[in-house]
């Protein structure tokens, strides 16, 4: 072990040095910081959750700028929304059936759940993307008014997300079947677990403050 | 002011014999409002002084009384703690903010740019009856264009109001924002397009005095300047007839004319103005068949809402 | 005949050869010199077989001292540039008076006020801080790198990268024109076609995704990877401001992305968010830029506040007064920083109440950093201080930052910042702060820390004589702005009428030029302390006597930082531990935990480099095959699982044995 003298007759400052026990000033055994990611990428989503905040107060700003277009009741086709919002959160579950599998370390179930909450992401995107091609044909795209534009920012920003994290989880599947739900691996799922629920909690806000509360009159 | 009248006249000779010899408009001002806003610089400086100037001589003592080699000097290593002195720097700070907090949350309710005038000067509240003048600004690329609807003319960079009267600016923009200052008459507000914002100001005395965009708007910017002349009331009456004589006729498309970009942009007089054009401006409507933007929306609200009522030009105007 | 059209279209966008200003001769001598300068480098580098050794140990290094080492090159490479900028302005200004028009045209003058807004806010006071804080963080808090080395790698490259788009609008099309925030609708695409302010938005989104990314891994690294027994309440001052910092810019840049992306889409598809028609709104961008922009000021400001404390404490030998209430009142500046923003624009015709609550918490702010002075004047009092090169910018700060504050405050009274709003008094406070505070702060700090990083002291003659032309090319320059600001002169003027005006600016103009030397002396400095090293050696490791662990490992510090991770007691440590005597261990050493070096950073931002440039000029196809690789890159990235390795223990421990002969050496 490594040599540790302590000479006491110097001044101490601080409340430990009245103990009899001397002071220990370095370890003596490796030392391991506590593993960062799960916070940075918490901290990476509370930064992402600014940029929706951002285009949410922007659609709050605009929501209403309707420039003698169309407004939201007029274009919304709520059963359609209710269907991608029900794909979305249904994927969240499957989500987490992938999760809970990755506690009893199943490689093979993990991957299919994820596989269905892939396909499920994509049914959502490709509901959206339905609905975008719909409104442009109406000529409601985003150059039409103030509160198209701050709309289609609003959910493509959201749409986007999810196309990345469809990559993500595409990705992620590849890297599984490689290596199995090694610790890094594990980490990663955790991570875009984290990313997964971001986006449907976000989806609620906008399902509620876009759609429902567009279509009031 | 709350304050003694002594240490008021005491800074400002201090200030003027200090900087003697260059004209420092915004120290010495000419219109009410701007004399007001001059006192509150005067008296926010003073409060600030009273803890920046110790600081400033503490810092240098400390630095020379504490050098390494001067051996009298008391030395305690570990010395870093003491609550008495801990509450006098939070404290003494925040004495100063409470008594400015105080002067801020008063003078900016007082010299609110949308709040009419109720006195022309210190000693003299405004007449019964005395209506302000209105003068409309537009600020175009790059040069200023005035109306005046009671006398149903405009001119181009150069502005002119009777002495002792309020004036009411209503100010819009054409298309980039611009900042609508006059330093010797009252504080800057902003011009911007689709949007109306109000200025509140009086001139005392006689004379010439440079107005000018605040806010920087481009390649053109620079020449973005007027005179503004404040006049007795007949000065007044006569510098109307002359624009009325010189003047000509300020059409839609002669607007449409002047508000391509131009640089350094001569006096121009309009006798005859088209009715309601400042209207048109200000809710973007000049155009043919282009919806006004106060009909488009007028029932939802319009945009921003941070500035409250003050800017929209769609919702119902005071 | 119009299918070439479109190819070429498709190709080259608008880049056309009009885009190179051969027009301009002081653009043409500035691209001769870059040009003769860069040849120079490439060649010496070559010559001296260099290339390979910057690739191995420095593009690709992971080792958060020398990413931090890169940025403040970076940051000192970028000053040099935003001060050419400066220079030009004030001989401008002073020269164009009446008739005289000047020797830069408007549309090359405001290119350059942007631009120096830009460079010295974004890619030199930024990289500083940025380099600071990850050279001495880690050190600071007993830790052997940050929480996510390569994103730091990264971080690095994609500043550069957005610097690095900032030089080449110099010498193909051009910067933007519409000051340094880009107000819509100004920056609209129907008032500013050309590609200034695309170079100005890639530039600014592709830099903060380096910077948001750092302020995350700075961030983990604080809380996760301090050294056992570092309370919070136990951290040094330095890291706790770096902290706070870092959550203002987790907190501040997404606003900024956000906002930036906005002004994209309005330029690039024709959206209406700032427009005026439409139901755009130019406000909410002046209000989104500002909710980033005024936490932006204390991102800067708050680590000069660290480095101020660490530097007052050191140099006057005894602890820093009032920890606890610094601590404090940086806390409460990070919270109140967000409450404030609307004070940049009280002249936009807000009501009388809204102003005030805005004024009156900007006021409120001066209390904390009052506190702040007044700690670290009671830190002087009773102390033994030395007056080395670092004291001397603290001293420096203390008088010249509270001039800054004290015009601060009175420019957050509503009706007094109607007559002061955008004038030249606004200029003279924010550079009274920003020079005052900040730079002199990254003065003190680079001075401060330059030995432990290169294991030689700074030459302090030099240092003086950079000090002192610095701070008084400071007063000469910006005192005449304040006079100006009272005679009602305003900003960004390209020529002005009244001649009676004209002393004032060639008395800023010669302060400009004294800054010039201050800056010269401080690049003479760097030379002549790389000649003298020998004489300026540091072989303890602890030349200033220090107080905090960064001064307890050798300098420079082993690539591992410590052999063995600290233990902590007090907040300053190795203060504590040179008081009772600590002798360092000189056995029983371990094997070393190190991330692995790679290239995927530098691949990454230069990708994004292209990526930008490629949407500038409207350059579809490469834009679609620039984002693809991007992003197979990064996945390709995330297919790399060995990004580790060990120092096995035989090398620490022959790394340490000859840190103890060079301490025995030297007694």
């Amino acid at each position: 072990m490594a040599e540790t003298t302590y000479n006491q007759t110097g001044h101490a400052h601080g409340g430990a040095q009245d103990n009899a026990e001397p002071l220990r000033f370095h370890e003596t055994e490796e030392h391991h910081p506590e593993q960062g990611t799960l916070l940075g990428f918490w901290l990476y989503l509370m930064s992402d959750c600014l940029i929706f905040a951002c285009l949410f107060a922007t659609y709050g700003v605009l929501g209403r700028s309707y420039a003698g277009g169309p407004t939201g009741a007029e274009l919304f086709d709520l059963p359609l929304v209710a269907m991608n919002t029900s794909l979305l959160l249904l994927s969240s579950i499957t989500y987490g059936f992938a999760m809970l599998e990755v506690q009893r370390n199943r490689l093979r179930p993990v991957m299919i759940w994820l596989a269905i909450t892939g396909l499920l992401g994509a049914g959502f995107l490709g509901l959206e993307l339905y609905e975008f091609a719909h409104l442009l044909h109406e000529g409601a795209g985003p150059q039409r008014s103030g509160f198209l534009t701050a709309f289609f920012a609003l959910v493509g920003t959201h749409g986007l997300h999810v196309m990345f994290g469809i990559i993500w989880l595409v990705t992620l599947l590849v890297q599984l079947r490689q290596r199995g739900l090694i610790v890094e691996n594990q980490r990663r799922l955790f991570c875009l677990s984290m990313f997964w629920h971001f986006l449907d909690v976000v989806w609620i806000g906008v399902f509620t403050f876009v759609y429902l509360m567009g279509v009031l009159p | 002011m709350p304050f003694p009248k002594v240490v008021h006249i005491v800074t400002l000779i201090a200030a003027v014999a200090l900087l003697a010899g260059c004209d420092m408009v915004v120290m010495a001002p000419s219109g009410d409002i701007a004399v007001q806003q001059r006192d509150l610089i005067v008296w926010a400086t003073v409060l600030m002084l009273l803890v920046i100037v110790p600081v400033i001589i503490l810092t240098l003592l400390f630095a020379w009384r504490y050098r390494s080699s001067n051996e009298d000097a008391t030395y305690a290593p570990d010395w870093d703690h003491s609550t008495v002195l801990e509450l006098v720097i939070w404290a003494v700070p925040l004495l100063i903010i409470i008594a400015l907090g105080a002067m801020t949350w008063v003078s900016t309710h007082k010299l609110d740019p949308y709040r009419p005038l109720d006195r022309i000067d210190a000693g003299q509240p405004v007449p019964e009856g005395m209506e302000p003048l209105v003068i409309e600004v537009v600020s175009l690329d790059w040069k200023w264009l005035f109306f005046y609807p009671e006398q149903g003319v405009a001119t181009v960079n150069e502005l002119a109001a009777p002495v002792d009267r309020p004036i009411r600016f209503k100010i819009t923009s054409s298309e980039v924002m611009n900042s609508f200052f006059i330093p010797a008459l009252a504080g800057q507000i902003y011009a911007m397009a689709g949007m109306e914002t109000k200025l509140h100001a009086v001139i005392n005395e006689p004379g010439v005095y440079q107005g000018f965009s605040a806010n920087y708007s481009g390649a053109g910017f620079s020449d973005m300047r007027f005179k503004f002349h404040g006049l007795e009331d007949e000065e007044f009456q006569a510098w109307i007839e002359t624009v009325r004589e010189q003047g000509g006729t300020l059409s839609g498309d002669a607007y449409r004319q002047l508000a391509q970009p131009s640089q350094d942009v001569p006096v121009k007089y309009y006798a005859e103005v088209m009715p309601g054009l400042y209207d048109k401006i200000l809710n973007r409507c000049l155009e043919p068949g282009s919806i006004c933007m106060k009909d488009m929306m007028g029932h939802h609200g319009g945009g921003g809402d941070e500035g409250g009522h003050h800017h929209d030009a769609m919702t119902a105007h005071d | 005949m119009f299918d070439q059209l479109d190819l070429s279209k498709l190709i080259f966008g608008r880049l056309t050869w009009e885009a190179i200003p051969l027009h301009d001769p002081i653009l043409l001598v500035t691209f001769a010199m870059v040009a003769v300068g860069g040849v120079a480098v490439v060649g010496l580098l070559t010559y001296y077989r260099l290339w390979g050794y910057l690739w191995r140990e420095w593009f690709t290094s992971i080792d958060h001292k020398k990413i931090g080492i890169m940025y403040i090159v970076l940051g000192l490479v970028m000053l040099l540039r935003g001060f050419a900028d400066a220079i030009m302005m004030r001989l401008q200004q002073a020269m164009a008076f009446g008739d005289s028009a000047g020797y830069l045209p408007p549309d090359h003058y405001d290119q350059i006020f942007t631009a120096h807004g830009v460079i010295m806010i974004f890619f030199v006071a930024m990289p500083l801080i940025t380099g600071i804080m990850n050279y001495v963080v880690p050190l600071q808090i007993g830790a052997r790198d940050v929480a996510f080395p390569f994103l730091n790698n990264f971080s690095f490259w994609m500043t550069a990268s957005g610097a690095a788009l900032v030089m080449v609008s110099l010498f193909i099309g051009e910067f933007a024109k519409t000051g340094w925030l880009a107000y819509p609708p100004l920056s609209g695409i129907l008032q500013s076609p050309g590609v200034g302010v695309d170079y100005y938005i890639w530039a600014l989104q592709i830099a903060g995704v380096g910077t948001l990314l750092s302020g995350i891994n700075l961030l983990v690294t604080i809380v996760k990877m301090r050294a056992p027994g570092m309370k919070l309440m136990k951290m040094p001052i330095f890291t706790w401001t770096s902290l706070c910092t870092n959550v203002l810019i987790v907190a501040a840049f997404p606003v900024l992305t956000a906002v930036l992306a906005m002004l994209t889409l309005d330029r690039y598809l024709g959206t209406a968010f700032f427009t005026n028609d439409l139901g755009g709104n130019a406000m909410m961008y002046i209000n989104l830029i500002w909710i980033w922009g005024h936490p932006e000021v204390y991102i800067l400001i708050l680590p000069a506040f660290g480095i101020f404390s660490e530097v007052v404490s050191t140099y006057s030998r005894k602890r820093l007064f009032g920890y606890t209430s610094m601590v404090y009142a940086t806390v409460v500046i990070t919270v109140l920083s967000y409450l404030v923003w609307l004070h940049h624009f009280f002249t936009m015709g807000s009501g009388a109440s809204v102003n005030s609550f805005f004024g009156i918490t900007t006021m409120i702010i001066s209390i904390p950093t009052g506190a702040k002075i007044f700690n670290w004047l009671f830190t002087m009092y009773r102390g033994k201080i030395t007056f080395d090169v670092p004291m001397l910018w603290t001293l420096g700060f203390m008088i010249t930052f509270v001039i800054g504050g004290m015009t601060g405050v009175l420019l957050a009274v509503p009706p007094a910042d109607f007559v002061l709003h955008n004038s030249l008094f606004l200029v003279a406070h924010f550079h009274n702060v920003i020079i005052g505070g900040v730079l002199f702060g990254l003065f003190a700090g680079i001075t401060y820390w330059f030995p432990k990083a290169f294991g030689y002291k700074l030459d302090p003659f030099w240092g003086k004589m950079s000090f002192w032309f610095w701070t008084i090319g400071f007063y000469f320059a910006f005192m005449p702005l304040y006079v100006l600001g009272l005679m009602g002169v305003t900003r960004r003027m390209n020529h002005f009428e009244d001649m009676s005006l004209q002393f004032w600016f060639q008395v800023a103009a010669f302060g400009a030029v004294l800054i010039a030397v201050g800056i010269a002396a401080f690049l003479i400095q760097l030379v002549v302390s790389f000649l003298r090293r020998d004489q300026l050696r540091d072989t303890t490791g602890d030349p200033w006597n220090g107080r905090t662990l960064e001064w307890s490992t050798s300098s420079p510090p082993p690539p591992y930082n410590f052999a063995f991770t600290p233990r902590v007691h007090d907040i300053d440590a190795w203060w504590q531990m040179k008081q009772h005597g600590y002798q360092r261990p000189t056995e029983g050493f371990l094997p070393v935990h190190m991330p692995k070096n790679t290239a995927a950073g530098v691949v990454l931002a230069v990708l994004s480099a292209a990526l930008g440039f490629a949407l500038i000029w409207h350059m579809w196809l490469l834009a679609g095959i620039g984002l693809l690789a991007l992003l197979g890159a990064t996945i390709v990235h995330t297919f790399n699982y060995d990004r580790d390795y060990y120092i096995p223990a035989e090398e620490v421990a022959a790394v340490e044995e000859e840190r103890t002969r060079m301490l025995a050496n030297h007694g």
